[in-house]
């Protein structure tokens, strides 16, 4: 799956948790999820479990540590595709 | 001394804040438990003048402490030296009014524990069996100490 494909079906889970002081239009690549966009880290864990669900895929602990913008989330979202196709 | 004391005597509240008198199970899918609302408690006084019933909120944090907070102790097997807990979301229906001097029992069944989020389905019954409120809780339940090793 392209990167752009997988920007845009996160997007929506992205916007789902976004805090109401954070407008969706702020959302791009290099933006921290917690640090920018403000994703609080009870709502982080929602948007990884929409991601598996979304993606059928399974994150690791090693995962969540590693994932700070929503592109590390293209970045692993792409991996466990490459690993499971 | 119950087998479930080691529980217990982790929750992080002290006595005037404390809404778990004892557990009957726990098990690594969910825990049920008990506690009696004080038939001369202090919010009685004044919820409401003249009709003392128990605050929605004192249910929520009763069902929240026995729900949640009791059984991510458990699951976190053990370590809990530097425990905390913090609510996070909660949505919950109130069915039947809670009189002063009531025993309730709480049942609560885990969602899913990941990445240090615990989401529990939770319902409350009176003595007489009636469910008094029902609903979702979730939490964040972290060991800080292990959480700063890493």
């Amino acid at each position: 799956m392209t990167s752009e494909r997988i920007y845009a079906k996160l997007l929506p889970i992205l916007e789902t948790y976004l805090p109401e002081d954070v407008d969706a239009d702020e959302i791009d690549m290099e933006k921290d999820l917690t640090a920018e966009l403000n994703i609080n880290s009870a709502h982080l864990v929602d948007v990884v479990l929409d991601v598996e669900d979304e993606f059928d895929i399974e994150l690791s602990n090693d995962d969540m540590e590693s994932l700070r913008t929503v592109n590390d989330a293209i970045t692993i979202i792409q991996n466990k595709l490459a690993a499971s196709a | 001394m119950s087998q479930f004391q080691n529980i217990l005597d982790t929750l992080p509240y002290g006595p005037s804040f404390l809404f778990v008198d004892g557990l009957n199970s726990v098990s690594e899918e969910g825990v049920e438990g008990y506690y009696s609302f004080p038939k001369h408690a202090k919010y009685y006084d004044d919820h409401f003048k003249e009709f003392p019933v128990t605050p929605g909120v004192l249910l929520t944090e009763c069902m929240a402490q026995i729900g949640l907070v009791c059984l991510g102790i458990h699951l976190l097997k053990g370590n809990i030296e530097n425990i905390q807990i913090g609510l996070s979301e909660n949505e919950i229906e109130f069915l039947k009014p809670v009189f002063p001097g009531t025993k309730v029992t709480v049942h609560s069944k885990k969602i899913y524990f990941r990445f240090q989020k615990l989401k529990c389905a939770c319902k409350m019954y009176d003595e007489a069996g009636t469910l008094v409120c029902k609903g979702t809780i979730s939490g964040m339940i972290v060991n800080q100490d292990v959480d700063e090793k890493k």
